[in-house]
């Protein structure tokens, strides 16, 4: 067996190493409220055929009618990826034979796409920041689908799902390892939702990723490909690819060719097998559906989509660098998502605080408590003015980081706002001179023993002191000016 | 009794309530019983439906509140759906499909207060031009039961020329309503592709077919596009134009030379030696007859129009094998008893649903459309669409209609052709062209040969001159009467 | 062009059509027939020439995105060959 490593693009076998070369196809569900060419719903969960209409079930008679909401999400991603919106593009029919696709043919756009080129940027673990080159990306239908269940022998076919409008963004052949396909991946996966275009649910089958995997010795041309389908999550994506290289490697290490073919990954058994039903399905006769005329789209429309556009990503990255201050990874993390990104900003326009202090707090506290509550920020109970109002008690030194946390922990179970939890909790920080030193005073005088440590030069028995005198006050002292005062009275 | 009134004439007399829509449709119910089975011109007939529309066009009428075409028996094509009355195609593959939709013509034509008394024989999938390869047998030519009606809408124009109704619905994807009124002796039109809805009509080569109506008369066409005309946000083909009325022009008082100044084009390459003399006679006749109306002819030429056969032959079976596609016996259609696996049932299912020459044109189109022929073929054809197209453009600079042979010859006899698909291919020469430019053109009576065959002389027109060539038509029939004469058939009551 | 009758099987098999060895050795006469028809169309000169998939020189129009069907699966599958649970039946579905 080669050895492969997921994080060298030179995957290791024997004799001169070899590159991995991957382009990825994603099927994006549009986030539409109807189909692509008719009026029924695309909500996920019906029960079978409910929202498959006499155009999703091919009747025969009725016809294709574009919905201008997929077209409008293609627009925004073709802005969001810097590829040009085509003025004209054209829908093609793609034909074969299966039970999950009703006419026959499947919608699609071949010779001229909607959105041609652009590219989406990640940073890959070996080769730092790179541009994922997009081909195209193109409007089509999805498929039904088939139940595997046996009924007498037979499967059943559901056509809910068929007419659910898709974009198929397609890569050039740019990823070198599995690291970055998955980069990619996640990079995308974020976009479309930031772009409000996809709600990315891969359990439901929102994103969907296909693999194009060879394999070839440094310097070589590209080697025979193999299509790897159904990775629905980030994980089967990096597996897939890891078993599809070691199979494809070992396979011409010992003498054997790749078949250019379609395979399925099997995440059970935690590899890929050819899947035959497609065998025979090379021949997809596509030709410009008849049904449907080019598809125009304005300059005009391109402008009004482009004023509705959210701020991207990266740009938004940038700017929390220079605006905010922030360093590169706080503001790569804040803007992983659009939520994130506003629940940050309107921490910090609420006031008071050092966008720094929030972010700190939005990257500890507060994600660890939406990891452990397993909730999206949007649906946190604690709001961004809130987080705000807790922060400036820091800042103001009315609390102690500390102490900070508690009422965080008491924000987060709806016991109210920062000021109510300080005044109804008595947390509020002792910051009276005297007060402390008479507090410092007691501590010295109940341990004379460390004290003497301390005398003697054990300079940890100092943190000792502190530790006392803050318990003591039960964590409200001030902790700087304990910290002083100890210092002082030990004849610092 | 009422059966030699036009579409018109009637309309006004069930206006006027010097007739009932009931009395019509019983009129009409039973001389379909009495001469349409040796014709087989109907495959489904709706007899209660009839009488019920009939009696709620009645009342319409006495509240006020018909359409124009209200009590009016009219057939459909069977490749029209229709809502709980069942739609063939012709064919084995829908021998039992009931749509729960109507098409948007047969929509416009209900609105109308037309009364539906079924569906007419055609072609099977509309694929043909004699309409012998139906599941449900050929169509006998009312003139001649010898000879073939033309297709693929043969049972509608059998149905309209044995005087069994007085219109009916056909569609058009490369002549499929004009040859057949040629053959049958009646008046078929072809509106402007775009100009009719196709939705609701079980598309052969969507980029080609074109409802439309067939009468006795221009005037009878006009009021029935009337009806079937219209924007359908259904149809994305399907053009948005201001509503037209097609008669209006008709209207207008008849003068001594009605066609002043019309200027009409005179393709050579449609008076070619390949006519039937007994065709060309009767076509420079009508030519005579509209020098007397004040029109005056142009010699125009269209190169590439005799291309148009293969053109035809590629860019059809290319869409129609696509378009069939979706019967394979899942969702409805017929599908194969014994089979042993998916692939063998789909196989099987299309192998028994369809007829010989719809599976010809099937695998015409695979083919065309398959890895590495595409280009040499398919796209080859859009090409030469092109260049038919603009031949048209130029010719329309010099004239205002093109006139010619409907068809190169009279109608042949039953099974004469069958054999030999190029040959019946052939039939459809002069009527392609204008599915492939989308222009309309119609097709009228123009004379007889000594065997007592129809003549039909085609009168095409540029983009949306429906108008044009529906009145040059209508101040033809003015002034002769070749649309009047009727075959005599065996049991005339 | 020649086609030959391998082909005709293949795109038969393509079309999904069931064909025996006389039914194909028919259609491929009838096929060379029409094919010969067609072939004609080789000589022309089409350089430059644009293609014309449409009959109408007219852009798509467009729906708004809107929900305008109800569920009316009852109606559709009472002419379908075989239906349970809601669901087609189809003959099993390899993948």
């Amino acid at each position: 067996m080669a050895q492969t490593s997921t994080t060298n693009p030179a995957y290791r076998g024997s004799g001169p190493s070899w590159e991995v070369v991957i382009g990825l196809e994603t099927h994006a569900q549009l986030s539409t409220a109807s189909k692509i060419f008719s009026g029924a719903p695309t909500a996920f969960g019906a029960a079978p055929n409910t929202q498959a209409s006499a155009v999703d079930i091919a009747l025969p008679g009725v016809l294709p009618v574009l919905n201008r909401g997929a077209v409008e999400r293609a627009i925004r991603f073709g802005l969001a990826v810097g590829g040009n919106v085509a003025a004209k593009s054209v829908f093609a029919r793609k034909n074969y034979f299966y039970p999950d696709l009703p006419k026959g043919y499947q919608i699609s756009q071949y010779e001229i796409p909607v959105v041609q080129g652009g590219g989406v940027d990640i940073v890959s673990p070996t080769r730092g920041a790179i541009r994922v080159r997009l081909t195209r990306a193109h409007l089509e239908e999805d498929a039904g689908k088939s139940l595997h269940e046996d009924y007498h022998g037979m499967s059943g076919i559901d056509l809910n799902r068929a007419g659910t409008p898709l974009l198929e963004i397609v890569t050039e052949p740019d990823l070198r390892s599995s690291d970055e396909a998955v980069a990619y991946a996640k990079a995308l996966h974020g976009l479309v939702r930031w772009i409000g275009i996809c709600d990315g649910n891969m359990q439901e089958g929102s994103f969907r990723c296909d693999a194009n995997v060879s394999v070839r010795r440094a310097g070589e041309p590209l080697g025979t490909r193999c299509e790897i389908k159904n990775l629905n999550s980030f994980r089967f994506m990096q597996q897939a690819i890891d078993y599809e290289v070691r199979r494809q490697i070992a396979l011409v290490e010992e003498g054997g060719t790749v078949v250019q073919e379609t395979r399925l990954y099997d995440p059970d058994r935690d590899e890929t097998r050819s899947m035959r039903s497609k065998e025979d399905a090379q021949d997809y006769r596509y030709f410009p559906d008849p049904d449907l005329p080019p598809l125009a789209i304005s300059g005009e429309w391109i402008a009004r989509v482009k004023a509705g556009m959210p701020e991207l990503p990266e740009a938004m990255r940038a700017r929390f660098g220079t605006a905010y201050g922030l360093p590169d990874h706080d503001a790569a993390m804040l803007t992983a998502s659009r939520e994130t990104a506003s629940y940050f900003e309107e921490a910090v326009r609420a006031g008071g605080v050092e966008p720094k202090t929030v972010a700190n707090w939005m990257l500890g506290e507060v994600s660890a408590a939406l990891n452990r509550a397993e909730i999206d920020i949007a649906a946190a109970p604690v709001k961004p003015p809130a987080l705000a109002g807790l922060l400036a008690r820091i800042a103001d030194g009315t609390i102690s980081g500390k102490i900070a946390k508690d009422v965080f922990d008491a924000m987060w179970a709806g016991e109210g706002d920062a000021d109510a939890i300080i005044a109804k909790k008595g947390l509020e920080q002792i910051s009276d001179e005297g007060a402390i030193e008479k507090l410092v005073d007691g501590v010295l005088a109940a341990n004379a023993s460390i004290v003497a440590e301390f005398r003697a030069g054990k300079e940890k028995a100092f943190n000792s002191l502190v530790g006392k005198a803050m318990a003591a006050s039960k964590g409200k002292a001030n902790p700087a000016q304990v910290n002083a005062i100890l210092k002082r009275k030990l004849g610092g | 009794m009422h059966s030699h009134d036009t579409l018109a004439g009637l309309a006004a007399r069930l206006a006027a309530r010097e007739l009932s829509a009931v009395e019509l449709a019983q009129d009409t119910l039973s001389r379909i019983a009495t001469l349409g089975p040796a014709l087989n011109a109907f495959v489904t007939l709706d007899a209660e439906g009839a009488l019920a529309q009939a009696r709620a066009a009645d009342d319409a009428i006495a509240r006020g509140t018909a359409g124009p075409l209200a009590g009016v028996p009219i057939a459909h094509k069977d490749v029209l759906m229709t809502a709980g009355l069942r739609t063939t195609c012709g064919s084995r593959m829908l021998g039992n499909f009931v749509a729960p939709y109507d098409a948007h013509v047969v929509e416009g034509l209900r609105r109308a207060g037309t009364v539906l008394v079924g569906k007419t024989n055609m072609d099977e999938f509309a694929m043909g031009s004699s309409n012998e390869t139906s599941h449900f047998g050929p169509v006998k030519n009312p003139w001649n039961p010898a000879y073939v009606p033309g297709g693929s809408s043969g049972g509608s124009a059998a149905a309209v020329a044995a005087r069994l109704v007085p219109g009916a619905t056909g569609t058009d994807t490369g002549g499929s309503i004009r040859q057949p009124a040629s053959l049958s002796g009646i008046c078929g039109l072809k509106p402007t592709y775009g100009v009719a809805s196709r939705y609701g009509l079980v598309a052969f080569a969507s980029s080609l077919d074109t409802p439309g109506p067939f009468a006795r008369t221009a005037e009878d066409c006009a009021l029935m596009l009337n009806a079937m005309a219209g924007h359908d946000p259904r149809d994305s083909t399907s053009l948005d134009r201001p509503v037209e009325d097609y008669a209006r022009a008709l209207r207008a008082g008849a003068s001594a030379r009605p066609l002043e100044g019309l200027r009409i084009g005179l393709p050579r390459e449609y008076f070619g030696a390949g006519n039937d003399p007994e065709v060309a006679a009767a076509i420079d006749a009508a030519l005579a007859e509209f020098a007397k109306l004040g029109a005056r002819t142009v010699e125009v030429a269209l190169p590439a129009v005799k291309l148009s056969v293969p053109v035809y032959y590629v860019i059809a079976p290319a869409e129609a094998s696509s378009n069939l596609s979706r019967f394979d016996g899942v969702r409805y259609g017929h599908r194969a008893a014994r089979y042993d696996d998916l692939t063998d049932m789909y196989c099987r299912t299309r192998a028994e649903g369809f007829g010989a020459e719809v599976k010809r044109r099937i695998l015409v189109g695979t083919y065309v459309l398959s890895h590495g022929y595409y280009d040499a073929y398919y796209l080859k054809a859009q090409k030469v669409r092109r260049l038919i197209a603009n031949d048209f453009a130029r010719a329309w600079r010099e004239c205002d209609v093109i006139m010619g042979p409907t068809a190169p010859a009279p109608a042949f006899r039953l099974g004469d052709k069958t054999d030999d698909p190029v040959q019946m291919y052939l039939n459809d020469i002069f009527t392609i062209a204008a599915n492939l430019t989308g222009a309309p053109a119609i097709s009228i009576p123009c004379g007889l040969t000594k065997g007592g065959l129809p003549i039909g002389l085609q009168v095409q027109g540029d983009y949306f001159a429906e108008g044009l060539i529906l009145n040059v038509a209508h101040r033809f029939q003015q002034a002769t009467d070749w649309h009047d004469r009727a075959p005599a058939l065996g049991s005339e009551p | 062009m020649t086609l030959t009758l391998d082909e005709v099987r293949r795109i038969a098999h393509l079309a999904r059509i069931e064909i025996d060895a006389r039914e194909a050795a028919e259609v491929h006469a009838k096929l060379e027939a029409i094919f010969t028809m067609i072939d004609e169309l080789q000589a022309v000169d089409t350089t430059g020439v644009e293609p014309m998939s449409h009959a109408q020189d007219v852009v798509l129009t467009m729906r708004e995105d809107r929900v305008t069907e109800t569920d009316r699966h009852a109606e559709y599958q009472r002419v379908a060959p075989a239906v349970e649970d809601g669901l087609y039946l189809v003959p099993r579905v390899v993948e």
